[in-house]
Formats: C-alpha cells, sequence, structure tokens
C-alpha cells in the first residue's frame, strides 16, 4: 500500500526540496519511508495530531484506481464524442469513428476521456497555481509561521480536504508549500498521461480524470484557506455581510474600477491604497466574476456587478473607468473592448499578460501619465501593491474626462442598424442559445425592440453573433442598448462568501443528514454558460431552500442566484438564513471556496461519525457516497476548472447535475438502474450482499431543462443508508416534483422501496400497487460500504 | 435555405454525415421498414409554432399513425398529457443514449430492442452531442431527426429548411403513413 511511494518518484522527489526531508533512498523501504514522512511533517503538527496515518497519505496518480474503478464500473462513461477526429499529433488528423483508431491506436471513447483528463488537468493546474500565488503573497507578507484560521473557535478541522488526501494537519501557511508541491507533482504527472502514446485505457484515464479533480478540489481547500487567513475574510460566518450586487448600484458620479477575474491581490491593494488615502468613500470597486466575490469578503464596501457573462455588457455600457484584470474566465478581448469606450486597462498576471508591455520596474507616476495621456491602452504590471496606486490614481483622473461613455445605442440607432440586416441567419446560428436575432432585427426596423430587451435575459454575453454578422452590426450591444432599463434595475444584495461550515454545524445536521431526514445538500455551483438565463438557478435553489434542503453556493450560480427578487423584493439571500442547516442557502464563496462543500461532507464522515480522515481516502468517500445525500449542480458548468471541481466531487461519491451544454464535456457517467446486479453493496456488520437499488442513480447527469434537473436532483440526493422515515421524506420530495414537472407520478418509485417503512403516506396507494406490479419484497436496510475490507474492519 | 451544413456553423463533425431527407417519402420507408421505432420529443416540440398548432401536436400525430411509442425527454411529457396522450415514456435524453448504445436493451416498453431512433425537439447542440455518441457506439441502431435543421451525426435528417417546407414535409410523412 505505501510502496505506491515509490512510483510517485518525481513527486516525492520534488516533495523533499522544501525542508520536508524525505530522502529519496527511504521511499525504497515502506516502513522506513512512512516513518519518516511522519517524522518529517511532524514538524508541522504531529504532535498534537493523535489520529493513526490511514492507508494514503499523498497518494500517487493510481494509489485510488481501485476506488475509482468501483465506481467506473456502476457508473461507465456514455461517451458524446464532440469531434470525430484527433489533432493532436502530427500522425493526424486521424479519422476515429465508430471502431477505427487512430495512428497511434486510441480509440473514439479512449480520446473522449483523453479530452476529459486534458480539460480536468487544466483546471486543476489553474486552481494549483491560483493557490500558490495566494500561499505566496500571504506569506510574503505575514511570514510562513502565520497560522491558518479558516473558522475562529468554530473550526477545529481547518483543512479537512488536505487533512483527508495528505494526510497532514496545516497549521501555518508554510505548510502549506508542501501540499502545493505534492499538487504539482500530480499536475504533471497526470498531464504526461496524455502524451500520444502514453496512456490509452479509457478506464484509467477515467481514473486518472478522477485523481485530477481530487487534487484540484486540495488546490481549491489551499487557496481558501490561505485567502481566509491572510486576508480576514469571514470565517465560517452564517451572517456573512450581504453585498450589493449589480450595476445599477454603482453611483456613477463617482471614478468607478472594474476588476475582472479570480485573483484577489492585486483588488485587494486597490481597496487598501483606498482606504489609505481616505478615498473609501470616493472611488467605487466593482467586480466581476469571482475575484469580485472575494473582494466583497475582504470588504462590504465593493461592488459584485454579476457573474462572467457580464463582462461585455458592464464594458460597453461604459461605466467602468479603469479595467483591472487578474486571471482565468476573463475575455480575451477584454482589452480590445476597453479601447472602445477608453478605459485603461491593467494587467496583472503573468499567466495573462495579454501582450502588454511589462511596466513592473517603472515608476508610478509614469505608468499614470501614459494611461492617462492614452499613450497606452493598457500595462501589465505585477506587482499588487503598485497596481492599487496606479489604478486609483488613473480612476480618479480619467472618470471626469471619459464621463461613462460606453458603446449604447439610442433606440433611433438601434433602428438605423437593424435596417441592415439581410436575414442570412449567421447569427442566430452562431448563437449558442439559438437566439431569435434576426427576427429580432426584423421588429427592431418596425421600431418594436421589446424581442431585442427580451433576449437580454437569455444572452450568455459571448458575442459570437456580432462575429457572425456579416453587417457587422453590433448585435450584442443592440440587445443591452434594448434592455438599458433592466440594466438600470440590477440593484440586489447578495450574502458574501463565508467560507468554511463550523464543526458546531456538521454536529447539529450530521444525524439528521445520514439519516436522510434533511433530505439532502444541493450545491449550485460554476459558470453562467445557462441554457436560459440564471433565473433558472435562483428559481432551483429557492425550490430547495424551500423544501427544506440545506442549499450551497459559489462563484457565478452564486452571484445569479441573488439577480432575483420574490414578490416582496427580497433576493433569495435576504430571504433565506446563511447557516448550514435546513432551509439555509449558503454561500461559501468563490469558486475556490467549493473545497468547503466537499469539506462540509467529509467533516460529516469525521465529526459526527467519528471515522478517521487521516490519508484515508477511500473509506471517507465510500462514507460519503452510500450516506450523505449531497449533489453539485453546475446548471452553466463552461470552463475546465468546472470539470475539475465536478471530478473532485465524482471521487468523494458525491454527483453532478448539469445543464444541456454540460453534454459538451464529452461524456456522461450514467448508471442502469434498470441493471438490479449493479446496486448491491456490502452489508459492514453482517457481510452480506444486499441490493441497494440505483441510489444515486448518476455521477455525471446532463439535464435538458430546469424540471428535469429537479426532478434528478431530488431523486440523486437519496443514499442507501437513509433511514426508513428519511426516504419517505426524500420520496415525498422526488414524488412531489415529478408529478408537478413532468406530470405524473414517477413509475420507478418500486426501486428505491426497501421496507413499507420507506412509503410515503401521501401516495400510499399508488406506490402499492406499483410495488405488487413489480412483485416487490421486502428487503433489508444494511449498514453499506462498497469496500470488502470494511466488513472486516468491523469483524476485528 | 436548404444547406447541408450543420444549423450551428461551428458544430462541424467529421467524415460520417447524415444522408439528406430529401423527400418526405425517404423518411416513411425508414419508419415502415423499422420494427421497433421509438420517437424521442424534447421539450422545444412543444414551444415551435408549426401553423396554428405547435410541432409536438404534429409529432403526436405522427406516433400515432404510424404506431411509434414515445419517450418524453425533459418536461416534454406535461406536455403530451395536457393533449391527453397517457402512454409516453419518461426518460432524460442522455439515459435514453445510454440505453440505445446496449443492444441487449429491450426499451422502454420491454418489448424487442428499438431499430429506429427519431429525434425530434432537443436543444439542436444536446440532440447533436447525444446523436454522435449514437453514431459511434450504437452501430445497431439506426437514427433519424425530423428537426429542420441539419444534423450532421444522424443516419437521416433534413438539411436546413425553411419552416414552411417543414410543415409540408412532416404533413406529408403522415399523410404517407395513414395510407
Ligand atoms: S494522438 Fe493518436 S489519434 Fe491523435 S493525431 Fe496523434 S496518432 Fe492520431
Ligand atoms: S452574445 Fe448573446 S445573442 Fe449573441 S451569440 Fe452570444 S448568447 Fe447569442
Ligand atoms: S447575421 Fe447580421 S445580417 Fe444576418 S440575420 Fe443576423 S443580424 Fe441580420
Amino acid at each position: 500500500m505505501l510502496s505506491i511511494y515509490t512510483t510517485l518518484n518525481p513527486g516525492v522527489e520534488r516533495l523533499t526540496g522544501k525542508g520536508i526531508n524525505i530522502r529519496f533512498k527511504e521511499l525504497q523501504s515502506d516502513i522506513g519511508f512512512i516513518k519518516d514522512l511522519e517524522l518529517s511533517i511532524g514538524k508541522l503538527s504531529e504532535e498534537r495530531w493523535s489520529e493513526p496515518q490511514g492507508p494514503t497519505p499523498f497518494p500517487s496518480i493510481i494509489a485510488l484506481r481501485n476506488w475509482d474503478r468501483q465506481l467506473l464500473k456502476r457508473y461507465p462513461p456514455f461517451y458524446l464524442p464532440f469531434c470525430d477526429l484527433c489533432c493532436l499529433c502530427t500522425y493526424g488528423k486521424c479519422d476515429l469513428t465508430g471502431t477505427k483508431r487512430g495512428a497511434c491506436g486510441i480509440t473514439i471513447g479512449a480520446q473522449q476521456s483523453r479530452m476529459v483528463l486534458l480539460a480536468t488537468c487544466i483546471g486543476a493546474a489553474t486552481h494549483v497555481s491560483h493557490a500558490h500565488e495566494l500561499v505566496e503573497c500571504a506569506i510574503r507578507k505575514y511570514g510562513a509561521g502565520f497560522p491558518l484560521d479558516p473558522g475562529g473557535l468554530a473550526v477545529e478541522v481547518e483543512a479537512p480536504v488536505i487533512r483527508l488526501v495528505c494526510g497532514i494537519k496545516p497549521e501555518k501557511l508554510g505548510d502549506l508549500e508542501g501540499v502545493l508541491e505534492y499538487l504539482e507533482s500530480q499536475v504533471t504527472c497526470l498531464l504526461s498521461s496524455v502524451h500520444t502514446g502514453q496512456e490509452g485505457d479509457n478506464l484509467d484515464l477515467e481514473s486518472k480524470v478522477l485523481h485530477a479533480g481530487m487534487i484540484d478540489q486540495v488546490g481549491m481547500e489551499v487557496a481558501d484557506i490561505a485567502q481566509i487567513s491572510a486576508f480576514g475574510y469571514p470565517k465560517a460566518d452564517p451572517d456573512a455581510p450581504l453585498v450589493d450586487l449589480g450595476m445599477a448600484t454603482v453611483d456613477t458620479t463617482k471614478p468607478v474600477i472594474l476588476i475582472i477575474g479570480h485573483n484577489v491581490p492585486p483588488a485587494i491593494s486597490i481597496v487598501d491604497y483606498l482606504a489609505a488615502h481616505r478615498l473609501t468613500d470616493e472611488v467605487t470597486v466593482t467586480g466581476i466574476c469571482c475575484t469580485a466575490i472575494d473582494v466583497t469578503r475582504y470588504t462590504a464596501n465593493a461592488k459584485i456587478i454579476g457573474p462572467i457573462s457580464w463582462q461585455l455588457r458592464y464594458i460597453r455600457s461604459g461605466i467602468p473607468d479603469v479595467i483591472v484584470v487578474d486571471e482565468q474566465c476573463i475575455r480575451t478581448d477584454a482589452l480590445y473592448e476597453a479601447e472602445k469606450i477608453h478605459a485603461p486597462f491593467i494587467a496583472t498576471s503573468e499567466k495573462n499578460c495579454m501582450g502588454l508591455p511589462n511596466r513592473t520596474q517603472d515608476p508610478a507616476d509614469a505608468i499614470v501619465r501614459d494611461l492617462v495621456s492614452g499613450k497606452m491602452p493598457g500595462v501589465l504590471i505585477l506587482d499588487p501593491a503598485k497596481v492599487g496606486e496606479v489604478t486609483v490614481r488613473v480612476a480618479r483622473e480619467v472618470a471626469p474626462e471619459r464621463r461613462k461613455v460606453g458603446s449604447l445605442l439610442s433606440t433611433k440607432e438601434i433602428i438605423e442598424l437593424a435596417r441592415n440586416c439581410t436575414q442570412c441567419k449567421q447569427c442566430r446560428r452562431a448563437c449558442p442559445n439559438d437566439l431569435h436575432i434576426p427576427e429580432s432585427m426584423k421588429a427592431a426596423t418596425k421600431g418594436n425592440t421589446t424581442m431585442a430587451s427580451d433576449m437580454y435575459e437569455v444572452c450568455v454575453g459571448c458575442g459570437r453573433c456580432e462575429q457572425a454578422c456579416p453587417q457587422n452590426i453590433p448585435i450584442h450591444t443592440i440587445i443591452i442598448s434594448a434592455a438599458s432599463r433592466t440594466m438600470g434595475e440590477e440593484k440586489f444584495r447578495c450574502r458574501t462568501g463565508r467560507g468554511a461550515i463550523q464543526d458546531v454545524e456538521i454536529r447539529k445536521v450530521g444525524g439528521p443528514l445520514v439519516l436522510g431526514e434533511i433530505p439532502g445538500v444541493v450545491a449550485f455551483v460554476g459558470c453562467a454558460n445557462y441554457p436560459k438565463g440564471g433565473k433558472e438557478v435562483a428559481e432551483m435553489c429557492v425550490e430547495f431552500a424551500k423544501r427544506r434542503y440545506i442549499v450551497c453556493t459559489s462563484g457565478c450560480s452564486a452571484i445569479s442566484i441573488g439577480m432575483y427578487r420574490d414578490e416582496e423584493g427580497k433576493t433569495p439571500y435576504e430571504q433565506y438564513p446563511g447557516s448550514f442547516d435546513a432551509g439555509g442557502i449558503v454561500n461559501v464563496g468563490s469558486c475556490v471556496a467549493n473545497a468547503h462543500i466537499a469539506g462540509a461532507a467529509i467533516k460529516i464522515a469525521s465529526i459526527f461519525a467519528r471515522r478517521n480522515l487521516r490519508g484515508n481516502y477511500e473509506e471517507i468517500a465510500d462514507y460519503v457516497y452510500n450516506r450523505v445525500g449531497a449533489v453539485g449542480v453546475a446548471w452553466g458548468a463552461m470552463s475546465q476548472k468546472a470539470a475539475a471541481i465536478a471530478s473532485g466531487f465524482w471521487r468523494l461519491g458525491i454527483p453532478v447535475v448539469v445543464g444541456p451544454h454540460g453534454t459538451k464535456y464529452r461524456r456522461m457517467l450514467l448508471g442502469r438502474a434498470d441493471r438490479d446486479e449493479d446496486w448491491y453493496v456490502h452489508d459492514r456488520r453482517t457481510g452480506n450482499e444486499v441490493y441497494v437499488g440505483p441510489v444515486p442513480e448518476h455521477l455525471f447527469f446532463s439535464a435538458e431543462t430546469k424540471e428535469e434537473a429537479m426532478v434528478m436532483i431530488a431523486k440523486l440526493c437519496m443514499r442507501p443508508n437513509d433511514t426508513g422515515k428519511g426516504r419517505a421524506i426524500k420520496l415525498t420530495h422526488y414524488i412531489d416534483l415529478h408529478k408537478r414537472l413532468l406530470g405524473t407520478i414517477p413509475d420507478d418509485i418500486y426501486r428505491y422501496v426497501r421496507t413499507m417503512t420507506d412509503v410515503p403516506i401521501t401516495e400510499k396507494e399508488e406506490i402499492t400497487r406499483q410495488l405488487h406490479a413489480h412483485d416487490w419484497v421486502e428487503n433489508t436496510i444494511p449498514d453499506p460500504t462498497l469496500l470488502l475490507w470494511q466488513i472486516k474492519k468491523q469483524e476485528q | 435555405m436548404t444547406a447541408i451544413e450543420p444549423w450551428q456553423t461551428a458544430e462541424i463533425a467529421g467524415p460520417k454525415r447524415a444522408s439528406v431527407i430529401i423527400k418526405p417519402e425517404v423518411a416513411d420507408a425508414m419508419i415502415q421498414r423499422a420494427k421497433h421505432p421509438v420517437l424521442i420529443i424534447g421539450h422545444l416540440a412543444a414551444a415551435i409554432d408549426l401553423d396554428d398548432h405547435k410541432m409536438i401536436d404534429y409529432l403526436l400525430l405522427l406516433a400515432q399513425k404510424g404506431h411509434i411509442p414515445i419517450i418524453g425527454t425533459g418536461n416534454t411529457n406535461r406536455e403530451l398529457q395536457k393533449r391527453g396522450y397517457r402512454e409516453g415514456g419518461i426518460m432524460p435524453a442522455v439515459d435514453i443514449g445510454q440505453r440505445l448504445c446496449d443492444p441487449t436493451w429491450k426499451g422502454l416498453d420491454g418489448k424487442e430492442p428499438y431499430d429506429l431512433a427519431i429525434f425530434a425537439g432537443l436543444p439542436y447542440y444536446m440532440e447533436w452531442t447525444i446523436l454522435s455518441g449514437l453514431k459511434h457506439f450504437a452501430p445497431h441502431i439506426k437514427t433519424m431527426t425530423l428537426d429542420n435543421t441539419y444534423q450532421p451525426h444522424a443516419h437521416w435528417s433534413f438539411a436546413n429548411i425553411s419552416v414552411k417546407d417543414w410543415l409540408e414535409n412532416l404533413k406529408a410523412i403522415i399523410e404517407n403513413l395513414e395510407g
């Protein structure tokens, strides 16, 4: 078991680099190795952590292969090839249609898995690199000995994912460096598997996808606990502040700064500079995407404008006077768009230089002068402190001149431009959501701009329509101009990210969740590539909160959820409490805060069920999979990071539902409810094999509509461990949603009834009829596990 | 417009592309030849106007005339129920895709494996990806789409045709089945 390290040469060798003191030679011996690992890591915290080390600390890329195979056996990939060809090497292009193999021998299935692995590696690399920068930045500021404190007294298990995966208990910022080295070694190793003539078995590639997801999850936790500790964000606080959200919250009489991206240090420098110069009330800091959430975790004065899809519309509105970008999910034409509204542009990340001259070493005065005069449309500044000064000074100087001039059009201008439309339909054919643009242009020529403004809600702001239009009609600008009234009413309140879940919250809900009496945890996460606008996410979120599920949110989904009001004018965050409890809506924070959702599931196993976490991945994942009714929903999942985040959840046994665009992730992981033989578990108590029904039915599922998603979410919350009472509650929600949204009582209830106590009272008659029709026989409720060795453990 | 190219311009698939249903008889022949066809209706069918009706109304007619079982994906079943059609199966589109890849799957009715899967009314890109899955992994089954947009991954598809041509074709297909 421990000899996995001997296969981890590159990674472990690098682990030795930063004071962890493992010598390669020692890796040849299992016992010597683990002893030394514990001793060396002991520098971190071992004296105070008595928990015994589990079987897989710092797992190699194959250490959890058996667990992965268990999952993949139940949920084999259903491939949806996005391209029949491969063009990865110069043998190509190869046609992989059907049973054809490429010049290297690869099949179409393995090629899809390889592309998924590539995507998840990109995602994991992005989070790990982001985490690395945050840790470095925090150490530069506070030193490696600065304590990690993501939850004050409320959180003792400070880093559940790191404890679980790495088998260490980090206490100081410096402790995270060793973790990062491990993560980086794993991403490198995984990425190398993608090379031509390397891994070619589809299931081995899928196992590596799951490993990439787990690595990504650790990376996210490193990033978020580092930034919470260093920047003093809310610490596991259910009452994290409500902050302004939406374009209409911005006071356009003041200079306005826009920050786009995910990596917060430059944004924090801007806020600090304003505070240090008593300018906080004179300049407005606004953000799009995750940096927006994170900067509001730092100061409730900052404002969130919207999710990723708000980039073009906000820039074109002309409101921002200076645009600062850090990293991830930023439009690569942001500089071009900024130039159009004469807003100076500042890039701040080595990973996103945007072709701009590096002015990091130049004096602030000179950079400000060049930006204000327009001599340079944009600059690259890699020193966050300098970004803070330059941005604020430039914003104050250019704002009076710019007067918020954007590219919005008057109705008259819209009509004029629409007259150029030849009804060629190229725009609609380029639009990912097949929006009826030509028809709206026709209506606009007659002065009716309602069709155009109606598209505002469902437009994902990609700009593809404009690229396609042979007449160069600025279609997206027409849409947002027609909807300028809607834009002017975007004024909401969003709860900023609270970070981790408190141990005491876990103690309170652990029992009801594992028994099924709280019907589930539903986490709305990820990007904004929605099929019909963000409203659907908000509606789903509220539906499950009303039904007293625990609802978590993060990233762009958290923002979209905040952009809707009930009849009383309240947003979901104002209607529902932020506590991790039945009926709560818990915004954990930006994308990297997703680790806390996984962390909550892990902490249920540790704090509530008292299972050992340390380096004990397989047992904990088996626990979560069989007992914790959690489901992730990434309704607008778009990025490679979203792919990595999802795979981290899969490996932990948590299913993920995506919207219809999610089929473009090239494969689903679907169970076969109709194959009884797939749904047996071991009973830990007796060792018997027990049929438990298809719970959860799928691991990765793309829903066509919101309605289908909601029914599936309720269904995926069922787990083998549910008590009769818990299962009856879960079935009630499933049946009720199915009736309301799909029009009938589901015909598969019999698969989910184990004993008559599972049957909800309300539909007893119909269900009993179904049970008879399917020759149903009563079954037992086991102490479920997929792991044979768990039975032995009980016997011992 | 009758272009034989994917409706969403960039969704270029690969060398193996759908044959075009140039006249209604082609679709009828496929349906009549099939021993156990299935009609898979996505949620957009109830939103798309065709004449004074919705697309789903024509599909229902087609299913009834051709004795083709229906599976509603998304929330289509509600619309079927509204129209008094109660025999429809319910299954998410990705699940149908996965099941159809299994040559031993006996269909929702448990009778025998489907040999012709007719798709209509799914979001273009989702139908595209699912048909791709079937093209590669379900060689035992023929696929056809009755949307008015070209789906390269099906065996048979209309080109990108106007609503008027589409309606005429659908009516003719239904009529021919009657005969
Ligand atoms: S990697 Fe393999 S399938 Fe791809 S182009 Fe090269 S030889 Fe062909
Ligand atoms: S910008 Fe909006 S309307 Fe244009 S193609 Fe993208 S989603 Fe469609
Ligand atoms: S692409 Fe341009 S010209 Fe063609 S229909 Fe769309 S708006 Fe009109």
